[in-house]
């Protein structure tokens, strides 16, 4: 019995005939994909309006009648926490690791459709938890993205009561939906891959996901324990994390818990999933620039090295965010050290990056304008981690707005311009269609240019001493008014950035209905998914039979061939075996 | 078999003979699901090593009182967790009894083990719970003590992993019930087996644990660190 | 060709920033110019590479953009080049980590002869602990706690007794002296910092931590919280105020020590009832207010918050704005009150009289009212009842037209503004969370229901 994901003939694989069996309770791994991919973009957006709002807070302060410490808390919180779990984690794996790998590894599905259709019904569940917070007394839980106890679940914080158990089972089945499509990524990309794609001739994309699935498949348990933990401090009253306590004059039953118990679960957890939203971006954006540089990735092998050291470092760093815990501080010393080792690798894919383009023949589409964007915004993020990771310098900097300008930098602006350069790499693909290029070019430049005017200053505002999650700084002795100004600058590159992602909306749906017909393979791409008989593909991918794959997918620009690309199927001629034996 | 190292070395720009070219061998479900299982288990795996991590760290604050060590904590005296210890273990091996037999193809005595793999697993949740009961009897409150609350919680975790097996296991008698023979289900009822043994294997080490005395967990948490 | 131009002005954007800012740290006022030192050598390293990087991209995309008679150079990988780029990466690596471990290592380990002192955080205040003359500090636990033990000092630990201990959010320290630092909680997590001292840590309640530094100028500094602590975590500030060695001994001269406090006398009503009848003449026989007279309820209020306000009035703490023309009235009557017993009798008579039923004189909506006051009860509590721990009075009870007026003068500064106002300090910030008339009469609304 042959596996159907890999099957030659697709008779096992029946069509799904009605509305609700092709676009609701959907087993292909496309219609999952773009279910996951819309859910997370709705949710992004929830968190899009919720940043605008404590900006108004922060550039305006006492202006806003709707704002107040309470709610700005709930709103930071939210935020957070939509953005990295609900929109990044879930689009890039979710959105397109769903998409992209069956395709890029020539299978013709996931090899647990079903289950597959679980993991979104299960993601779209966890959003429903969560976004109920806002509904129930008390409101959102307010305790920052990181739900540090005790003060997550005592009085004096917002949603203390429902809004963090609401959270915290939101998470739990969130994690449930991950394992669950994690454990299809990890097992197609080993067991259906089709005939000739060794490993080593998988695109970076699929490189970076599935070593990004495999951190998320040994990371999220982590924050599943510390959930179900706080939940029962919560509601049971066990101190798990819980110490002895006076909460408001009143000596609480808990006794003898560790806080930094939790944060270290925490971040045991959550530094993995930096790079659970870096790798399949730092995969994606290798071939989006290998593709539209018209040349093939520099030192594919130093790359996909550096996917699996990063991969692996990322579990012995995790205390770099609790230098100042108050944990042991011995501990400084090792983690300083993993820390900034782990910028070797990630130095080395920048320089790759760069070395792709010298001496390419670059083509100044759209998405390439993104992927060269990234480049640019995640050197300076990774550069101000070199701050932040070295100990000595978290004593100024920790918990101050460098720290949000540094994780906004390399976390939030970099990863959202691969995913804007992968969507538009990959919307005619997925549509059909073409975007508007004008519309695209003019998202670009309002989104590379604004965020860096936010972010920016906002590492100078940081090194000013300006605590991060502060309602409103006051009068202090040492912030200039002209602090003030800056935050107000701030404010409205912000709400421009904001507005101008209603072009990428606009330019999406109407292209939808009137963009122009997308070229087969109009990019000249190599890699396995534009090489389908029909586009967009259609359920099965590959019509009657497999693909053969018979080269690695970036034989860009190889002298002596026709065109200037060559698709992972196109068998090797005989006279191109025998250049090769000679290099 | 795949040679990580050797793997990673390859340079893929460089064209290779053909015969390399059919590298992914015939995959069928089973091996995918194999495959599966291995992260699955690696997940349950790191999900009770963080468990018994914070375990180790929690010990070393001054309100822990381990279950056992002294007379009149409930697991000094493990017999009770060996009877609930041995049922596990019967449905580990009439598992792998089943095994066995579906491999020989004989119909009936597959049907017979693995039915009493089931028994055993579901005697061995009463029994768990049934301590459950004993202990809150006995005034081991889950929120009294932190190893109080461990206990519980692990027990808990550990048998909803079982349960889920079940489920899993149900669903394959399904699939036997309708195509009426064993031999399909034999290689997917190996990796249940699989499972089995496994958490067989992590309830003794949460067993070694609970019913450690403070002496041997101290020094256990002293070689980690804490 | 846009986009290397884009590039090259911003890297030369963000050098101008960098170097015409005048938003930089502030000037250091601690022995740890190291640490600045170490944030120098990664500033250089990384905006060079920042630079390097940037700039070479910027020329690639344009000596290399699209050219239909051209082809890409084909070069899957330079092992030479690669090994060259991960090497001097490495060297740049080491040349950053190296001072920040040497760096570090200093600060866990503070001198010998560093004097102590402890600092507790709650929500959402700062008080200190100094260990007195024997040196020692006395133990402490959180079920010790109470309005009479607000340090958790076991009552029975000797050492304890000639702890002092400043309830008041200024820590004087002397120059020149390197001082460890203990920080303990009492609920949740804080953390300690203080920008000019460089140096930060968290409060984990269970735990002691500590930091260590050496002030190296006399001033006063903000002391902020920098760990989220729940919805008032911005106004939790305090001041480390550097004094030569003589001042600072004559400032911790003057304050209580545990032994101190425990044996202050408790108020006697009876010789309060006496003093009250000066009192009674503005705030009527029962401690009911008068609002043609602008007097405010008294009947009701906590003893521990009538104590503090006399005392501040006393001060000048409170009463001394030139725009607080009631509370001017005020201050010279408070003077009447001759030293800390007088106030003390006064306040147990006054808490002594029954709390009076209120009549409202605003009309507000009274769910909006609801919903601002989410952020005031954390502290006044669900029923505005007030709560010792957090220093928050009872708001129930009050006549409006005063909560209104005293809002007003918190937000413009008439109250609280005053450097040794502790809490009203706090207030100051949260009045302004609510910013027009309306919303305050909402609010009062609220507050008359209960």
């Amino acid at each position: 019995m042959q596996h159907t994901a890999i099957a030659d003939q697709i008779d096992t694989m029946h069509d799904p005939d009605t509305f609700i069996t092709k676009y609701v309770w959907s087993q292909d791994h496309k219609v999952i994909a773009i279910q996951y991919g819309l859910t997370a973009v709705f949710v992004g957006l929830v968190a899009l309006v919720l940043s605008a709002l404590m900006r108004l807070q922060l550039g305006f302060p006492d202006s806003f009648d709707f704002i107040d410490p309470n709610s700005y808390l709930q709103f930071v919180t939210m935020h957070g926490m939509i953005m990295v779990i609900y929109l990044l984690t879930a689009l890039l794996l979710g959105g397109f690791g769903n998409y992209l790998i069956p395709l890029m590894i020539g299978a013709r599905d996931m090899v647990f459709p079903y289950m597959n259709m679980l993991s979104y019904w299960t993601y779209l569940l966890s959003v429903i938890v969560l976004l109920a917070s806002f509904f129930v007394p008390g409101g959102p839980t307010g305790a920052g993205w990181t739900l540090y106890p005790p003060q997550a679940i005592l009085q004096g914080t917002p949603g203390y009561d429902w809004g963090i158990i609401l959270m915290l089972a939101s998470l739990a089945i969130f994690i449930i939906a991950f394992t669950m499509g994690g454990l299809n990524y990890v097992t197609t990309v080993l067991q259906a891959r089709t005939h000739g794609m060794t490993l080593m001739r998988m695109p970076l994309t699929i490189w970076g996901i599935f070593t990004a699935t495999v951190l998320g498949l040994l990371a999220f348990p982590a924050l599943l324990v510390s959930a179900i933990m706080m939940m029962l401090d919560k509601v049971i009253g066990t101190s798990f994390f819980m110490p002895a306590l006076v909460s408001m004059g009143e000596s609480l039953d808990y006794t003898g818990g560790s806080p930094v118990l939790f944060q270290h679960l925490f971040w045991f957890f959550g530094h993995p999933e930096v790079y659970i939203v870096a790798l399949p971006a730092f995969g994606m954006v290798s071939d989006v620039l290998a593709t539209h540089a018209r040349k093939n990735i520099f030192g594919y092998r130093m790359m996909v090295w550096a996917i699996v050291a990063i991969g692996g470092l990322s579990f012995v760093v995790w205390a770099h965010h609790m230098y100042v815990s108050g944990m042991h501080p011995a501990f400084g010393f090792f983690f300083a050290t993993t820390t900034l080792i782990i910028a070797v690798p990630t130095a080395i894919k920048v320089y790759n990056w760069v070395l792709t383009l010298w001496r390419g023949n670059i083509h100044f589409t759209v998405p390439m304008l993104f992927a060269i964007g990234f480049i640019f915004t995640f050197t300076h993020g990774g550069l101000t981690g070199l701050f932040l990771g070295n100990v000595t310098i978290d004593l100024p900097l920790s918990d101050t707005y460098f720290v949000v300008a540094h994780f906004h930098m390399v976390m939030g602006v970099s990863p959202i311009m691969v995913l804007f350069a992968a969507i538009y790499h990959w919307y005619p693909l997925i549509t059909g269609r073409m975007f508007s290029d004008t519309l695209g070019k003019a998202h670009f430049w309002f989104t590379f240019l604004g965020t860096y005017a936010i972010y920016l200053p906002m590492h100078y505002i940081g090194v000013l001493g300006v605590p991060r999650r502060y309602f409103a700084m006051g009068d202090t002795d040492f912030i200039p008014e002209s602090a003030q100004t800056l935050n107000a600058s701030i404010t409205i590159s912000a709400l421009i950035v904001g507005l101008s992602q209603l072009i990428f909306l606009y330019n999406i749906f109407w292209s939808l209905r009137y963009g122009e017909k997308a070229a087969h393979n109009p990019w000249g791409a190599t890699s396995l998914e534009w090489q389908t008989k029909d586009v967009p593909p259609h359920h099965g991918n590959w019509g009657d039979k497999l693909p053969q794959v018979y080269r690695w997918a970036y034989d860009f620009s190889v002298p002596g061939a026709k065109e200037d690309f060559i698709p992972q199927n196109h068998p090797v001629s005989p006279e191109e075996h025998t250049a090769g034996e000679a290099s | 078999m795949i040679r990580p190292l050797q793997t990673l070395r390859q340079k893929p720009w460089l064209t290779q003979a053909s015969e390399q070219l059919n590298l992914i061998p015939e995959v069928d479900s089973v091996a995918a699901a194999r495959i599966a299982l291995r992260f699955i288990l690696a997940v349950v795996g790191v999900l009770f090593f963080l468990f018994v991590i914070t375990y180790l760290a929690r010990s070393q604050y001054p309100d822990f009182q381990s279950l056992a060590g002294a007379p009149w904590q409930p697991f000094t005296d493990t017999s009770r967790l060996w009877l609930n210890t041995s049922f596990l273990i019967l449905a580990s091996a009439a598992m792998q009894a089943g095994i066995w037999s579906a491999q020989q193809e004989r119909q009936n005595r597959t049907i017979g083990f693995v039915s009493a793999a089931v028994f055993f697993t579901v005697l061995f949740l009463f029994a768990q719970l049934q301590l459950w009961q004993q202990l809150s009897q006995l005034g081991f409150y889950i929120s009294t003590n932190p190893a109080n609350s461990y206990f519980y919680l692990l027990t808990a975790v550990h048998g909803l992993h079982l349960v889920g097996g079940l489920i899993v296991l149900g669903y394959l008698a399904s699939k036997t019930w309708a195509v009426d023979s064993v031999t399909a289900i034999a290689k997917p009822l190996q990796l249940c087996a699989t499972y089995w043994h496994f958490l067989l294997g992590v309830w003794m080490v949460l067993f070694a644990l609970l019913a450690s005395s403070p002496q041997t967990i101290n020094a256990l948490a002293a070689m980690c660190g804490f | 060709m846009k986009l290397a131009i884009a590039l090259v002005l911003l890297v030369i954007a963000t050098l101008l920033f960098h170097w015409l800012s005048p938003w930089w740290f502030t000037p250091l006022a601690s022995n740890w110019g190291a640490v600045d030192t170490t944030v120098d050598i990664t500033l250089y390293i990384t905006g060079f590479v920042f630079v390097a990087v940037n700039l070479f991209m910027a020329y690639a995309i344009f000596r290399y953009r699209h050219d239909p008679s051209r082809r890409a150079h084909y070069e899957p990988e330079n092992k030479k080049l690669e090994i060259w780029l991960t090497g001097i990466t490495a060297v740049g690596v080491v040349a950053m980590l190296a001072p920040g471990l040497i760096v570090w290592a200093d600060f866990i380990d503070p001198p010998e002869d560093a004097d102590i002192v402890e600092v507790v955080g709650e929500q959402w205040q700062w008080s200190y602990r100094f260990p007195g003359e024997d040196g020692v500090l006395g133990k402490v636990d959180s079920r010790h706690v109470g309005p009479d033990n607000p340090f958790g000092m076991a009552p029975d630990d000797a050492a304890g007794r000639d702890d002092v201990l400043v309830r008041n959010k200024d820590l004087h320290l002397p120059i020149d002296r390197p001082v460890k630092v203990l920080l303990r909680s009492k609920d949740v997590l804080h953390d300690f910092a203080v920008p000019q001292f460089r140096v930060k840590m968290d409060l984990i309640p269970g735990t002691v931590t500590y930091l260590w530094f050496t002030p190296t100028r006399t001033g006063n500094f903000d002391i902020l919280c920098m760990e989220l602590c729940g919805i008032a975590h911005y106004a939790m500030r305090g001041q480390v105020i550097v004094n030569t060695g003589d001042d600072f001994n004559a400032w911790l001269a003057e304050q209580p020590t545990w032994e101190m406090m425990q044996g202050r006398i408790a108020g006697d009503p009876s010789i309060g009832e006496g003093q009250y009848a000066v009192c009674s003449a503005c705030h009527g026989a029962m401690g009911e207010g008068n609002v043609a007279l602008n007097a405010p309820a008294l009947a009701g209020l906590q003893g521990w918050y009538l104590e503090r306000q006399l005392q501040y009035y006393k001060d000048g703490v409170r009463g001394s704005h030139k725009d607080d023309i009631y509370g001017q009235q005020m201050a010279p009557m408070a003077a009447m009150l001759a030293d800390d017993d007088a106030v003390r009798h006064m306040v147990a008579y006054i808490e002594s009289l029954p709390a009076v039923d209120m009549q409202s004189s605003l009309l507000g909506n009274v769910a909006k009212g609801a919903d601002h006051y989410v952020t005031c009860g954390a502290c006044h509590g669900g029923e505005a009842q007030g709560n010792y721990a957090l220093q928050a009075p009872k708001l129930s009870g009050q006549h409006d037209w005063y909560l209104k007026r005293q809002l007003a003068n918190f937000r413009s500064g008439i109250r609280g503004a005053h450097k040794k106002d502790n809490y009203g300090n706090q207030m100051v910030l949260m009045s302004r969370a609510l910013h027009n008339e309306q919303s305050v009469n909402d609010l009062l609304a609220y507050l008359n229901t209960m």
